[in-house]
C-alpha cells in the first residue's frame, strides 16, 4: 500500500486519512501494534513531527491506542471502528450526489441510476 | 533566557558594496527540520556561513544556543556547504578519519555503514568519485556526526531522483531527533513533505516563517504552489529579482 500525497491540504490531515483507511481494510488488524512513529515517517517519506500529529489524531478519535509499555496498538472495539466506518461511508456518498448534481442529476434520479447499475 | 537554538537579531553583511542580508531577524526551535527557501542571491548561502562561523556579520547578533558562532559552536554544528571542499587526493576512507579525529561526535561505524548500503568503496580516492557520489559521501559525513544542529547547504542540487529520495531519507533516519536541520534548497517540491517549518528569504530579510501544515492549510496550496506565486508577483513589481 502506497502513500499518496497532493498538494493542496496538510500533509498530517492526508497520513490521518490514509491510516484510518489502513485500520479500516484490516492491514492493520485490530490489536494489531503501529509500527514506530519513525518507521512509519520514512516509510512515507515525511517528516516524524508530521507522522506524529497524524498517529495523535487516530489516538484522539479512539481508534488507535497508546500504552507506554506497548506502543501504539489498533483498539478492538468494534462500536469505535464501525462508527469510523460508517462515517466515512458517508462521506463517499455525499460526494456521489455532489458529483452527480454537478451533472444536473437531484437526488432521487442519482438514487435511481444507482440502482439500475446494481441490477446490472 | 530564550530556548531557541538559532537567534539572528538585525544581522548585516555584505560584500563590497553589495548588501547581502539586510537587517534579518530569525529564531529557530530544537527539534525542527526547516527549509531555508529564496530566490537566488536572497542571502540563504551567506546567513549559513554567518551561522557555521565561516563569516562575520558587519552588524547584529547571530546566535546558537547563547553563543556567538566560533570554537564554542563548531562542536555542535554540523555544516554541509554548497561547494566541494575536500582534497581530491583523499580517499573516502582518509576523510573518514579525519572527521573522526575532528568532531568527537563523529559515528565512524554509521559512516561506513551509509557508504557500504551505496556501494561506495571507501578505498577510491574522490577524483575518481563521479559528481553526485562525491556529493553523497559528502553527506554522509555530515549526517554521522551527532550535532545538535546540521546545516545543509544545497545538498540535493546535483544528483538524480533517486538519489534525491536516498539523501532525503538519510537526512530523516540519520538526524539528531532533538537536533534541529536547516537545509537550503530551490528544490521545494522534492524536500517539501520532510519539512516542519519553512523560511522565505528574500533580499537579505525573513519575509515569512511558518509551519508547513499550516501553511497549507491556510494557503490550499503546497509550499512549492506558494514560493512560485510570492516570487513571481514580487518580479513583475519591478523588483530586482527576475525568477
Amino acid at each position: 500500500m502506497d502513500w499518496r500525497l497532493d498538494d493542496s491540504r496538510p500533509i498530517w490531515l492526508q497520513l490521518q486519512e490514509q491510516l484510518t483507511r489502513r485500520i479500516l481494510s484490516g492491514h492493520y488488524p485490530p490489536g494489531e501494534k503501529l509500527p514506530t512513529v519513525r518507521e512509519l515517517a520514512a516509510e512515507a517519506g515525511v517528516n516524524p513531527n508530521t507522522m506524529q500529529r497524524a498517529l495523535a489524531a487516530l489516538d484522539a478519535e479512539g481508534l488507535t491506542i497508546t500504552n507506554r509499555t506497548t506502543g501504539r496498538v489498533v483498539t478492538k472495539d468494534e462500536a469505535v471502528l464501525e462508527g469510523m466506518r460508517a462515517c466515512l461511508a458517508r462521506g463517499i456518498i455525499e460526494q456521489f450526489y455532489e458529483s452527480a448534481a454537478e451533472l444536473g442529476y437531484t437526488k432521487e434520479q442519482a438514487l435511481e441510476l444507482l440502482k439500475r447499475r446494481q441490477n446490472l | 533566557m530564550s530556548a531557541a537554538l538559532i537567534q539572528c537579531q538585525d544581522v548585516w553583511k555584505s560584500y563590497g558594496k553589495k548588501e547581502v542580508l539586510r537587517g534579518l531577524n530569525l529564531q529557530v526551535e530544537s527539534g525542527r527540520i526547516v527549509g531555508l527557501l529564496g530566490p537566488n542571491g536572497a542571502g540563504k548561502t551567506t546567513l549559513l556561513k554567518l551561522l557555521s562561523g565561516l563569516l562575520q556579520p558587519e552588524q547584529g547578533m547571530v546566535l546558537i544556543e547563547g553563543e556567538v558562532p566560533g570554537c564554542a559552536t563548531k562542536s555542535m554544528v554540523s555544516y554541509l556547504p554548497d561547494k566541494p571542499y575536500f582534497a581530491d587526493w583523499m580517499k573516502v576512507q582518509d576523510l573518514i578519519e579525519l572527521f573522526e579525529d575532528f568532531y568527537a561526535d563523529f559515528d565512524r561505524m554509521k559512516a561506513e555503514q551509509m557508504c557500504a548500503v551505496l556501494e561506495i568503496d571507501i578505498r577510491r580516492k574522490m577524483k575518481t568519485l563521479s559528481k553526485g557520489t562525491k556529493e553523497k559521501v559528502q553527506l554522509i559525513l555530515v549526517m554521522s556526526r551527532r550535532a545538535k544542529l546540521y546545516l545543509l547547504d544545497e545538498p540535493i542540487a546535483g544528483v538524480d531522483p533517486a538519489a534525491r529520495d536516498f539523501i532525503l531519507s538519510t537526512i530523516l533516519n540519520n538526524y539528531n531527533p532533538d537536533g534541529t536541520v536547516l537545509i537550503s534548497t530551490h528544490l521545494i517540491a522534492d524536500v517539501e513533505r520532510i519539512l516542519d517549518e519553512v523560511i522565505f528569504l528574500q533580499n537579505g530579510q525573513v519575509i515569512r516563517q511558518e509551519l508547513v501544515d499550516n501553511l497549507r492549510e491556510k494557503e490550499r496550496k503546497s509550499v512549492d504552489g506558494l514560493f512560485r506565486d510570492v516570487f513571481r508577483t514580487k518580479s513583475y513589481e519591478g523588483g530586482e529579482f527576475s525568477c
